[in-house]
C-alpha cells in the first residue's frame, strides 16, 4: 500500500509539471507582462517607466521560456517559468502580483469554501440516498416513472435559475435568511443555510438517479432475490443488503470529490458574496493576477491526484478482492 | 404515531430557533451590533492600495480618504467647489520669484515668474491615530522598530504586534510623504507631474534611486536623509514647496491624498523584514490623522473603519447656501466631527443581492443602476427626477448631480480615413457627429441620467457656457430657444461632400466600413453595440463592432491600432486644464504615452493651451477657452458623447448628504438616527414563515398516498 | 450573397453524418435492433419529434446570406449589406422588425415604464405610451382579448388542418408500404397497438404544429414573450438562441471525436508506452480547472481576432469564430472521458477472439483498429454525444454569466438568462426574458434528457437482459 501511494505520488511529479508548463503558456500567449502591469498600476497616467519598474520588481522582467542571453544552466534557470514555478512544488505559493501572501489566503478562504461544500455535500447524500430508496422501492410503479421524469426535469434546468430563483424567492420574498453575504464564526450559519439549500436542489435531480440505478442493480442481484425467498421483509431486504451493498459506488464517488471540495464552487460562490476559494479564482483570471491563478491551478491539480488515489484505496478497502500494484 | 411525534418535535425545535434569532431574520449583520452607531455601506472592488503615495482610485479614496488628511479639502457645502484648510491653518500663501530670485507683485505677466512658492502652516497639536508603529518607551526608543522575526512571523494582523502609540503631526510628516513620492519602488502615479514643477524633485528621485541600487531592497531607506531642493522646512509647523514657474493647478493637488503626512516610523516599522511577507505594510495598515481608522482589513469579506480615538474633533462647516439649511444640511454646524462610531463596508459584487439589501435597509445609502431606475425615479412633468411613490413611501431620499466626467466617442486622427486634418475625414467625422444621437443613447442606456457634451467641460467647471453659448455649432442649431440636433438629411449632404454619397467611397465604389473598438461587456454590451450600428447605418456607414477586453484595448490605443473608440475621464481637479489636455498635441498617447487617446495635434490649440493653462480664472482665460473650444468642435476629434449625473439614494436615517463629486473625506459629516434605522428595517424584514409550514403540508400530504401503497407492498410481500 | 459559416458547414456535415449512420445502421442488424427499440419507445419518439423540431429551426437559421444593398445598375458594383441574416431571419422577419423601444409584457399594449409625453396641446404627461408595434391595428384596447382569441383560433383550425393532411399522407404511405387497408391501420392507431407508436408521434407533431403555428400567428401581430431592455421581440430571440444550443451541444463532441477516438483505441490497443502518454496528456489536462482552460482559450481567440482583424468582414463572422473556438475548448475538457472509456472498451476487445484472430493472420494494426475495433466502440461514442449533449447546453449559460461564453452579441439562451439577472431586480419584475429561456432551454434539455435515457437502454446489454 505504502508503495503503491509513494509511486502514485512521484507519478504525480511530471503530470504537475506540465500542468504548470500550459497554465504558464495558456496565461501569456493572451497576457504580456505589459499587461499584467498596466493592470495593476491602475487606469489613469500610467507611463511606460513604471511599466517597467514594476516589471522588474515582480520579477517579469525576464524571459518567458528561454533566457538566450545567459550562460550555462542560466539559459533556463533564469526565465519567468523557472523562477515562479520553483516554489509552488513545495507549497511555498509566495506572494500575489498585488503582493499579499497567497498561502494566507489560501488558508483563510478554504474555511468559508468548506462551509459551504460539505454540508451540501453531506445533506444532498442523505436526500438523495432517500429518494433513491424510494424510487427504487417502488419500483416499475406509476412512482417510479414520474419520479425519473421528475429527476431529469431537475436536470434540466440551468444551476443559474436554481440561485436567482432562491435568491429571489427565500431572500427576498419571505424574508426568512439574508440575500448574500458572509460572516465569522457562529454567524456564518443563516448565510450557509440559503446556498446549501439551493446547492442539494440543484443536485438532486442525478443524484437521485444515479442512486436509483446502483441499487436498481443490486436489487436485480441474485444474493437480494435469495434474501427474499428466505422471507426477509422488503425493508430488511432493502436496508441491509441493497442499501450496504450499494454504498460501495457510493461511498467511492464521493471520495473522489471529497479533495475538490476545498477548491470551491465558482458560481455560487460570487453569486451569494462569499469569500471561497472559488470566488478567489475567478477574481484572480478577472484581475489577471497570474501567481494567484498558477497557485489555485497547481493546488486543484494536486488535489485532483490526491482524489484519484484516495479512489483507488477506497476501492481496496470497500471490495477487498481489488488488489493495487 | 412517530411522524406526528416528529413534527411536533420539529415544531418545538423552530420555535426555540427563531427565539434565539431575535431581531431580522435576514439581516447579515450580528444581533447584537443592531443599535450601534454603525454606518453600512458596501465596496465592490477590493481596494488595491491603501498607500496614499499611490492610490488613485475611487475604490481607494472610499477609504484612504477618510483616514488620511492631505493639506486641504473641498468645503462640503460651498458650489462652485472651493477649498479650505484641513490641516492648514490658513490657505497656503503664494509668492512669485523671477528668475533672479526676486519677489514678485501678484499681478505680474506670466512669463517673468520664473519660480512660485508656497508657504504652508499645519495646526498645532493634530495627533496621529494609534499604531504600533508609533509607540514608545520611557526613554524614548521605539518599542516596536526592531522586532524578533519569530514575533513577526506568528502576527498576521496589526493588532497581534501589541501596544499602540501616537505623537504629534509635524511639518516633517508632509515632507518625508513628498520625498515618498519621487521614490520609483512607490510607484507614484503624479510623480512625472511632481518631476516636473517641484524644483530639485529629479535629483532627489535620482539619488533615491541611486541608494537603492545599493542596498538590498526591503531595507529601510530613510528618506529623511535625502535632500530635496524645493521643499523646506521652517520650524516645527511651517514648511515651504518651491516649484518651477506659476502652475495654479499646483493646489489642487495638495488637497488630494497625495499630499497627506506620513510619520517617517510607518515606514521604518514596515520596512522591518519580514513585515510584508505577513500582508503588514502601509497598502493594508495605513497610518493617518483622520477622523477614523482601518480596524479590520480583510478585502475577502469586509472593511471596518473606527472612530479614530486621538481626532481632534474638526467642527462641522457653518457656512451653507438657503438651500442646504432648507434641508437641514446645516443642523449640525459647528459640532465636532465625525459623528458615527464605525463604519463597515461589506464586499458585494452583484448589483442584485446589493440592491435588494438597500430596499430591506442594511445599507444606508446606494446608487441607483441603469436597472433599478425606473422602480426608484420616475421623472416629473417639467422632465425634473424625482422618486417613486413606493420609494417615498419607504423615506427614501435622492439626490443628483452632474459629474465632473465626460464619456466620449473618440475618432483615431492618426487612421488614414476617419483621421487627419484633411477636409475630407474632417466632413465625415462631423457627419458622424451628428449621426450618433447621444439624447438617445442617455434615454435608453442612462435611463436619461446625463446631459449631451457640447465639448470636453463638463458644466460646474470654469469655462462651461450655459445655453447657445456653449452649443457646438457643428451638431446643433439653436431653434426657440432650445438646443435641437441637427437632422441627419444634414450629416447626409456632409457626407456627400466628403465624397461618400450613401456611404459608398466616390473613389472606389466600395461601402465605407469603419471599425469601431469596445471594451464593453456584460449583458448590456449587446444593446449598445447594436444601437451604435443602427447610429452609423442611418448614414449608411457599415460599423464592423471589434469587441476585446480591456487590456487589449488599452494596449490598442497605446499603439495607436484603434479606428473609432469609446472612453472617459473623471476629473482630478474642478479646471479646464484637466479636461482640455485631452486634446493637447505632446499629450498623444501614441507618440508620448499621455492621456490624448485621440492623438488629435493643432498647432493653434496647442498653443492656446499653453497660455490657458497656467492663467488665473477670469475673462481673459474664458476667451481663450471660447476660441480652443471653437476650434475642436469644428475638427470633431471626438464624438463629444455626454457627461453623465449620477443619482444616488439614501434612507431617511442618513443625515447630512449632499453630493461633493470632488471631496472624498465626507464620512465624517455623515450622520445615523439608528433609533429610526433599527425600526424601519424590523418593519420591512417580517419574515413569511408561512410559505414553509405550508411546504411542508404539502409533503406531509403527499406522502400519505406513497405510505398506503408501502403499507400494501408489506402486506403482498407477507403474503 | 449566400455565406457559410465555419458552424454551418459543420452542422449540416453533421446532418449529412447522420443520414449516413443511419443507412449504414439499417443495413447492419446489431444496429439495427437497438434502434428499433428507440422506435418503438412512446418516450423515444415524443422527444425525437420535439428535438426534430429544434434541429428544423437550427438549420433554418443556418443558411446565412448577405441582402443586396443596390439593384447593381450601371458603373456601380452589387453592394451587399454588412449584416449578415438567415433563413429564419426571414420567416420571423416581422418579429425581427418590430422593435418597441424599451420593455413591454407579452401581449402588452403599452410600454412596461412611463415616459413623459406631450400631447397635440402641448401639455406634457407621464403615460405609459402604446406600443410601436404590438397590437397596433387595436383601435381599442378593450379589444385585445378578443383579437387575440380570434387569431388563435383561425391558427389552431390551419394547424389541425395542415397536421390532418400530413397524418393522412403518412398514414397512406404507411398503408402502401405494408399493403395494408387503411382503415384497419387507422385503427390500429388509434388504439395505439400498432408497433411503432404511430399515435404518440402524430399527437407530439399535432402540438408542435399547433403552438408553432398559433405562437407565430399572434408573434405578427403581438409581442408573445414581450421585448427586451432594446425593445426587441423576445419570442424571436429565444428561436434565434435555439442555433446556438445545438451548436454548442452538438459540435463540441463532434469537433474533438477524432483526437478522443483516436488517442483512445491507439491507448488500449497498442499499450506500452503509447497507453503511458495518453494517459499522460488526459491526467493532465483533467488536473487543469476547465473555467482557466476555457477563460485563456476565449481570450487567446480576441487577441488572434483583433491581430487578423481584416479577415473578418462581419460581426456575425466574428461571433461565429468565437462560438467553435468555444465548442473546441469545451471539447478540449471533455474529450478525456470518452478517451478513458474508448481506452478501456479496447483493452477489453482486444484480447477477443476475433482480434486475436485477426492478429494472428497478421492483418495490419491499422485495418484491425478501423475494421474490427472501432465498429465495436461506435456505440459508446454514439451515446456518449447523445448523453453531453444537454450537459453543453446548460453549460453556456454558466460560461456566459462567467463572461467567457458565447459572443455578447449572439442569442443564446446564456445571454438571455445574464442580462435577466438585473431584470430580477428590477419592481416590477421583468419576468419574461427570464422565463423565455427557461422554457426554451428546459424543453429542449428535457427532450434530449429523455432521448438520451431511450437509447441508452436500447444499447445497453444489461437492461436488454432484463427484459
Amino acid at each position: 500500500m505504502i508503495a503503491y501511494i509513494t509511486r502514485r505520488m512521484l507519478y504525480a511529479i511530471p503530470i504537475l509539471l506540465g500542468v504548470n508548463l500550459l497554465t504558464f503558456v495558456l496565461f501569456f500567449v493572451v497576457n504580456s507582462t505589459d499587461d499584467m502591469a498596466r493592470l495593476h498600476l491602475g487606469v489613469k497616467r500610467v507611463n511606460p517607466e513604471a511599466v517597467e519598474v514594476w516589471k522588474q520588481e515582480h520579477g517579469y522582467d525576464k524571459p518567458l521560456l528561454i533566457n538566450a542571453k545567459a550562460e550555462g544552466l542560466e539559459v533556463v534557470t533564469d526565465t519567468i517559468l523557472f523562477t515562479k514555478s520553483l516554489g509552488l512544488f513545495v507549497f511555498d505559493f509566495g506572494r500575489s502580483d498585488n503582493g499579499r501572501d497567497i498561502g494566507y489566503d489560501i488558508r483563510q478562504r478554504m474555511w468559508p469554501s468548506l462551509a459551504i461544500a460539505v454540508p451540501t455535500l453531506l445533506v444532498g447524500l442523505l436526500v438523495n440516498l432517500t429518494f433513491g430508496l424510494l424510487i427504487a422501492f417502488f419500483r416499475h410503479t406509476y412512482i417510479d416513472l414520474w419520479g425519473v421524469i421528475f429527476c431529469v426535469a431537475l436536470m434540466s434546468v440551468s444551476g443559474l435559475f436554481y440561485i436567482v430563483g432562491g435568491q429571489y424567492l427565500i431572500g427576498k420574498l419571505l424574508a426568512v435568511v439574508p440575500i448574500s453575504g458572509y460572516d465569522t464564526g457562529v454567524n456564518a450559519l443563516k448565510f450557509l443555510v440559503l446556498p446549501v439549500i439551493i446547492g442539494v436542489i440543484s443536485g438532486i435531480g442525478a443524484g437521485t438517479r444515479w442512486y436509483r440505478t446502483i441499487f436498481l442493480e443490486e436489487i436485480g442481484r441474485d444474493f437480494v432475490r435469495t434474501a427474499r425467498a428466505k422471507g426477509l421483509t422488503e425493508r430488511l431486504v432493502l436496508f441491509r443488503h441493497v442499501l450496504a451493498n450499494g454504498m460501495i459506488p457510493i461511498i467511492t464517488g464521493v471520495v473522489v470529490v471529497l479533495p475538490t471540495l476545498f477548491m470551491g464552487s465558482l458560481i455560487t460562490e460570487s453569486f451569494f458574496g462569499i469569500p471561497g476559494l472559488g470566488s478567489y479564482t475567478l477574481d484572480a483570471i478577472n484581475s489577471q493576477d497570474f501567481a494567484i491563478v498558477r497557485s489555485m491551478v497547481f493546488l486543484g491539480a494536486v488535489l485532483y491526484i490526491v482524489g484519484l488515489v484516495l479512489t483507488d484505496i477506497a476501492y481496496t478497502i470497500a471490495d477487498p478482492r481489488i488488489r493495487l500494484n | 404515531m412517530p411522524l406526528m411525534r416528529y413534527l411536533i418535535v420539529s415544531a418545538g425545535v423552530v420555535s426555540v430557533l427563531s427565539g434565539c434569532i431575535d431581531g431580522n431574520w435576514n439581516s447579515p449583520y450580528p444581533v447584537a451590533d443592531r443599535d450601534n452607531n454603525t454606518l453600512y455601506s458596501s465596496f465592490s472592488e477590493r481596494p488595491k492600495h491603501l498607500d496614499p503615495v499611490r492610490s488613485y482610485s475611487s475604490s481607494e479614496y472610499a477609504f484612504i480618504a477618510q483616514i488620511y488628511e492631505p493639506l486641504l479639502q473641498y468645503h462640503f457645502l460651498k458650489r462652485p467647489y472651493e477649498l479650505v484648510p484641513l490641516t492648514t491653518s490658513k490657505m497656503p500663501e503664494i509668492r512669485y520669484f523671477d528668475a533672479r530670485g526676486r519677489a514678485l507683485r501678484t499681478d505680474v505677466s506670466m512669463d517673468r515668474i520664473a519660480f512660485s512658492e508656497y508657504e504652508i502652516e499645519i495646526q498645532p497639536g493634530i495627533q496621529f491615530q494609534p499604531h504600533p508603529a508609533l509607540a514608545q518607551d520611557g526613554d524614548g526608543t521605539y518599542r516596536f522598530h526592531a522586532l524578533p522575526p519569530e514575533q513577526i512571523a506568528q502576527a498576521h494582523t496589526l493588532a497581534d504586534i501589541g501596544s499602540t502609540g501616537s505623537r504629534e503631526l509635524t511639518a516633517a510628516d508632509y515632507i518625508y510623504q513628498i520625498k515618498r513620492m519621487a521614490d520609483a519602488r512607490l510607484h507614484c502615479p503624479i510623480a512625472p507631474i511632481m518631476d516636473e514643477y517641484i524644483v530639485g524633485f529629479s535629483q532627489l528621485a535620482e539619488s533615491i534611486a541611486a541608494a537603492r541600487e545599493s542596498q538590498s531592497s526591503t531595507h529601510y531607506l530613510d528618506l529623511r536623509r535625502f535632500e530635496l531642493d524645493g521643499v523646506r522646512v521652517l520650524d516645527r509647523y511651517r514648511f515651504r514647496i518651491r516649484i518651477k514657474g506659476k502652475y495654479p493647478q499646483f493646489v489642487y493637488w495638495m488637497a488630494m491624498p497625495f499630499f497627506a503626512p506620513m510619520p517617517w516610523e510607518a515606514d521604518a516599522f514596515y520596512s522591518q523584514p519580514g513585515m510584508s511577507d505577513q500582508n503588514l505594510n502601509l497598502h493594508w495598515y495605513p497610518l493617518g490623522t483622520g477622523p477614523f481608522m482601518l480596524t479590520e482589513n480583510n478585502p475577502n469579506l469586509r472593511m471596518v473603519m473606527d472612530r479614530n480615538p486621538n481626532f481632534r474633533g474638526e467642527p462641522y462647516p457653518t457656512v451653507g447656501s438657503d438651500e442646504d439649511a432648507a434641508l437641514g444640511l446645516l443642523e449640525d454646524a459647528g459640532r465636532p466631527m465625525p459623528f458615527i462610531d464605525r463604519a463597515v463596508y461589506s464586499l458585494e459584487k452583484e448589483t442584485i443581492p446589493y440592491w435588494n439589501k438597500f430596499l430591506q435597509g442594511y445599507y444606508d445609502a446606494s446608487g441607483v443602476s441603469s436597472d433599478s431606475f425606473d422602480q426608484a425615479v420616475q421623472f416629473g412633468d417639467q422632465g425634473q427626477a424625482g422618486l417613486t411613490d413606493d420609494m417615498r413611501e419607504r423615506g427614501i431620499k435622492l439626490s443628483t448631480a452632474v459629474s465632473a466626467s465626460v464619456y466620449y466617442m473618440g475618432f483615431n486622427m492618426l487612421d488614414p480615413v476617419i483621421g487627419g486634418d484633411g477636409m475630407r475625414a474632417r466632413k465625415l467625422r462631423q457627419a458622424l457627429s451628428i449621426a450618433v444621437d447621444y439624447e438617445e443613447n442617455i434615454s435608453i442606456f442612462a435611463n436619461g441620467r446625463g446631459i449631451a457634451a457640447q465639448s470636453p467641460l463638463p458644466p460646474g467647471i470654469f469655462g462651461y457656457r450655459e445655453g447657445e453659448a456653449g452649443m457646438n455649432p457643428q451638431v446643433y442649431r439653436w431653434v426657440n430657444g432650445k438646443r435641437q440636433r441637427r437632422s441627419i438629411d444634414e450629416a447626409k449632404a456632409l457626407m456627400a461632400e466628403a465624397n461618400y454619397r450613401d456611404g459608398i467611397d466616390g473613389v472606389t465604389g466600395k461601402p465605407l466600413v469603419l471599425y469601431f473598438d469596445s471594451a464593453s461587456t456584460g449583458p448590456d454590451a449587446k444593446a449598445r453595440l447594436n444601437w451604435m450600428r443602427k447610429q452609423f447605418e442611418r448614414v449608411g456607414i457599415q460599423l464592423v463592432v471589434r469587441a476585446t477586453d480591456y487590456n487589449r484595448f488599452q494596449e490598442k490605443m497605446l499603439k495607436g491600432g484603434a479606428q473609432i473608440f469609446q472612453w472617459g475621464w473623471n476629473a482630478d481637479y474642478p479646471d479646464p486644464e484637466n479636461f482640455l489636455f485631452m486634446l493637447y498635441g505632446p499629450n498623444a498617447k501614441v507618440s508620448h504615452g499621455g492621456e490624448n487617446a485621440s492623438n488629435y495635434s493643432n498647432a493653434d490649440y496647442d498653443a492656446l493651451f499653453e497660455r490657458m493653462k497656467n492663467m488665473d480664472n477670469g475673462f481673459d482665460r474664458q476667451k481663450i477657452i471660447d476660441k480652443m473650444l471653437a476650434l475642436v468642435q469644428y475638427d470633431a476629434p471626438w464624438i463629444w458623447g455626454y457627461h453623465p449625473q449620477s443619482f444616488s439614494l439614501h434612507h431617511d436615517w442618513y443625515k447630512n448628504v449632499k453630493p461633493n463629486l470632488m471631496a472624498n473625506n465626507t464620512l465624517k459629516y455623515k450622520r445615523i438616527n439608528v433609533q429610526d434605522r433599527t425600526a424601519y428595517q424590523s418593519r420591512w424584514n417580517r419574515p413569511v414563515v408561512w410559505p414553509l409550514f405550508a411546504l411542508l403540508a404539502v409533503v406531509v400530504v403527499s406522502v400519505i398516498p406513497a405510505v398506503v401503497t408501502y403499507r400494501r407492498r408489506m402486506r403482498k410481500a407477507a403474503l | 450573397m449566400p455565406v457559410v459559416f465555419i458552424t454551418d458547414g459543420l452542422l449540416f456535415g453533421l446532418v449529412f453524418m447522420v443520414l449516413a449512420y443511419a443507412i449504414y445502421a439499417s443495413r447492419h442488424p446489431h444496429l439495427r435492433l437497438p434502434w428499433k427499440k428507440v422506435a418503438r419507445s412512446r418516450m423515444g419518439m415524443a422527444t425525437l419529434i420535439i428535438l426534430l423540431a429544434y434541429v428544423f429551426i437550427g438549420l433554418l437559421d443556418s443558411l446565412h446570406f448577405r441582402p443586396q444593398l443596390n439593384s447593381g445598375s450601371g458603373s456601380h458594383p452589387i453592394v451587399y449589406s454588412n449584416e449578415v441574416l438567415s433563413v429564419l431571419d426571414i420567416v420571423l422577419q416581422p418579429m425581427r422588425e418590430h422593435q418597441e423601444k424599451t420593455y413591454s409584457e407579452p401581449f402588452a399594449l403599452h410600454l412596461y415604464s412611463k415616459e413623459t409625453v406631450e400631447s397635440s396641446a402641448g401639455v406634457q404627461q407621464r403615460i405609459y405610451p402604446r406600443l410601436e408595434f404590438g397590437g397596433r391595428h387595436l383601435s381599442d384596447p378593450s379589444q385585445r382579448s378578443d383579437d387575440i382569441i380570434s387569431i388563435m383560433l383561425i391558427a389552431a383550425s390551419k394547424a389541425l388542418f395542415a397536421w390532418l393532411l400530413i397524418v393522412l399522407m403518412v398514414l397512406s404511405l404507411l398503408a402502401i408500404k405494408h399493403e395494408t387497408p387503411l382503415l384497419g391501420l387507422i385503427s390500429k392507431v388509434v388504439r395505439g397497438t400498432s408497433e411503432i407508436p404511430w399515435r404518440i408521434i402524430l399527437l407530439t407533431l399535432s402540438v408542435v404544429i399547433l403552438i408553432g403555428k398559433v405562437s407565430y400567428d399572434l408573434g405578427l401581430s403581438y409581442h408573445v414573450l414581450g421585448t427586451d431592455k432594446v425593445g426587441q421581440d423576445v419570442f424571436y430571440q429565444s428561436f434565434k438562441s435555439v442555433r446556438t444550443g445545438l451548436v454548442i451541444g452538438t459540435l463540441t463532441t463532434l469537433i474533438t471525436l477524432p483526437i478522443a477516438i483516436t488517442l483512445g483505441l491507439m491507448a488500449g490497443y497498442f499499450r506500452g508506452w503509447v497507453d503511458d502518454v495518453i494517459q499522460y496528456v488526459y491526467t493532465t489536462l483533467n488536473s487543469i480547472p476547465g473555467v482557466l482552460l476555457i477563460a485563456s482559450a476565449v481570450l487567446l481567440l480576441q487577441v488572434y481576432m483583433d491581430v487578423h482583424a481584416d479577415d473578418f468582414d462581419t460581426l456575425e463572422e466574428r461571433a461565429d469564430l468565437r462560438m467553435l473556438f468555444l465548442c473546441l475548448i469545451l471539447g478540449v475538457t471533455s474529450w478525456t472521458g470518452l478517451c478513458r472509456l474508448l481506452r478501456g472498451e479496447t483493452l477489453k476487445l482486444r484480447e477477443s477472439d476475433y482480434v486475436q484472430a485477426a492478429t494472428a493472420f497478421g492483418v495490419a494494426n491499422s485495418r484491425i483498429l478501423s475494421r474490427h475495433i472501432l465498429p465495436n466502440v461506435m456505440h459508446m461514442v454514439l451515446i456518449t454525444i447523445v448523453l453531453e449533449f444537454s450537459g453543453l447546453v446548460l453549460a453556456e449559460a454558466v460560461l456566459s454569466y462567467v463572461g467567457i461564453g458565447v459572443d455578447p452579441t449572439t442569442n443564446s439562451w446564456g445571454n438571455m438568462i445574464n442580462s435577466a439577472r438585473l431584470e430580477m431586480a428590477r419592481e416590477p419584475i421583468v419576468w419574461w426574458s427570464l422565463m423565455a429561456a427557461f422554457i426554451f432551454m428546459f424543453t429542449l434539455v428535457l427532450a434530449a434528457n429523455l432521448f438520451s435515457d431511450t437509447v441508452r437502454d436500447a444499447f445497453d446489454p444489461r437492461v436488454q437482459a432484463e427484459r
